[in-house]
C-alpha cells in the first residue's frame, strides 16, 4: 500500500493519517473535557492493569504541565521510538529529528490521547508518520511506499534447515547476543524490520501493527512471516547444533 | 496431509496460537511427519523467543539530552503563552 506520494502532504502539519481512532481529533472547546472523561471512563470500564493506570496518571500530570511526568514517559519510550525511526529512515540524524518531533507533537496534543489504548501505540503512530514524512522529503522525486522492495510472491525463503541447541543463546554473552540479534534485524528490509519490531519485540498485536503502519492485517501477517523466517535463517548460522541435521530433533 | 508450502503459510498463526482447532491438528500432524518443517517451526519459535527477551534499547546520552532540551523549550513556550 502506498502511504505517501511525492509532493503530497503539508510538511510538519498534522495529517489525518495519524489521527488516533475513535474520533480523537474533534474540534471545539468541549474536546478536552470530553477526552478526559472518556479517559477516566475507559480506565474504569476496561479494568486496565496497574501499569496502565500509572501510565495514564503520568499522561494526566503531563497534560497539566508536569515536566517530571512527561520525562518519565520519554524515558520509558524514547529507545523504542528511536529504534523505530532508525528502522524506517536508516539514518541517525533523521531518526533523532523524528524522535524529537514525535515527543513534541505528543506533548502538544496530549489532551487528545484517550486512555483506551496504550500510550506507546498512540505515540508510535505519530513517530511512523514523522519518519515517513522524512523519507518523503528525502526522496521527493518519487513515490515512497512503506512496502517498497516487497516481492509480492507468496513464497518464503528457507535457505538452511538445521536444528538448534535447546538454549543456543547461552553460548554468547549478553553483549554478543545483542550484537547478533541487532545485526540480524538490521539485515532485513525496512518494512520487515518495522513489522517484526512492532509485533514481536515491542509486543503490539497484529491489528495494532496494521493500524499503526496503515497496512491490512493480511499484509502484516505476510510480512511478519517473512521477517520471522529470514531472521530464523540468519540466526541459524550462530545457533545451529554442531554436527547435527534436521533429523536430530526427531 | 498438508504440503510444506501450506504448512509455512500457516506457520505464523500457528506460532501465535491463532489457528482454529481443525487447522492446528493438521499442522501438528504435518510436523510430526516432516522433520524439516518441525525444525523450521521449532527454530522460528525460538527466534521469536530470543527477540522477546532482547534487552530494551537505550539511546545515546547526547540524543536524550537534546530531546529533553527541546521538550523543555516547548514547555516554557507553552507556559509563556498562558501568561
Amino acid at each position: 500500500m502506498t502511504l505517501y506520494a511525492s509532493g503530497s502532504g503539508t510538511g510538519c502539519g498534522y495529517s489525518p493519517a495519524y489521527s488516533p481512532p475513535s474520533g480523537a481529533w474533534e474540534n471545539g472547546d468541549s474536546r478536552k473535557m470530553a477526552t478526559e472523561s472518556v479517559s477516566l471512563a475507559a480506565a474504569a470500564a476496561a479494568e486496565i492493569s496497574e501499569e496502565a493506570k500509572a501510565e495514564l496518571e503520568l499522561v494526566n500530570r503531563a497534560r497539566e504541565g508536569d515536566m517530571g511526568a512527561f520525562s518519565a514517559l520519554i524515558r520509558q519510550y524514547e529507545g523504542k521510538i528511536f529504534r523505530l525511526a532508525m528502522n524506517i529512515t536508516q539514518n541517525r540524524e533523521d531518526a533523532e529529528d523524528v524522535l524529537q518531533e514525535s515527543f513534541l507533537k505528543a506533548f502538544e496534543h496530549l489532551d487528545q490521547f484517550q486512555g483506551n489504548s496504550k500510550f506507546y501505540t498512540w505515540i508510535v503512530r505519530i513517530a511512523v508518520n514523522q519518519a515517513l514524512m522524512k523519507l518523503r522529503k528525502r526522496k521527493s522525486d518519487r513515490t515512497v511506499s512503506i512496502d517498497e522492495q516487497i516481492d509480492t510472491g507468496e513464497d518464503t525463503v528457507v535457505r538452511e534447515i538445521a536444528a538448534w541447541d535447546p538454549d543456543p543463546e547461552v553460548r554468547y554473552s549478553q553483549a554478543e547476543l545483542n550484537t547478533i540479534l541487532t545485526e540480524a534485524i538490521d539485515g532485513l528490509a525496512p518494512i520487515y524490520k518495522t513489522v517484526f519490531t512492532l509485533r514481536d519485540v515491542d509486543g503490539l498485536s497484529t491489528e495494532e501493527t496494521a493500524d499503526v503502519l496503515e497496512l491490512s492485517v493480511p499484509a502484516v501477517k505476510s510480512r511478519l512471516l517473512r521477517a520471522r523466517l529470514q531472521l530464523r535463517d540468519k540466526l541459524t548460522r550462530f545457533f545451529k547444533r554442531k554436527g547435527d541435521d534436521a533429523f536430530a530433533y526427531m | 496431509m498438508l504440503t510444506c508450502k501450506e504448512f509455512l503459510a500457516e506457520l505464523s498463526d500457528f506460532l501465535d496460537e491463532k489457528t482454529d482447532q481443525e487447522i492446528k491438528t493438521k499442522l501438528e500432524s504435518h510436523i510430526s511427519e516432516c522433520p524439516n518443517c518441525f525444525v523450521i517451526c521449532d527454530t522460528a519459535r525460538k527466534t521469536i523467543s530470543v527477540y522477546k527477551g532482547m534487552k530494551s534499547c537505550t539511546i545515546p546520552e547526547d540524543i536524550h539530552t537534546r530531546l529533553m532540551a527541546a521538550v523543555e523549550r516547548k514547555i516554557a513556550a507553552k507556559a509563556a503563552k498562558k501568561v
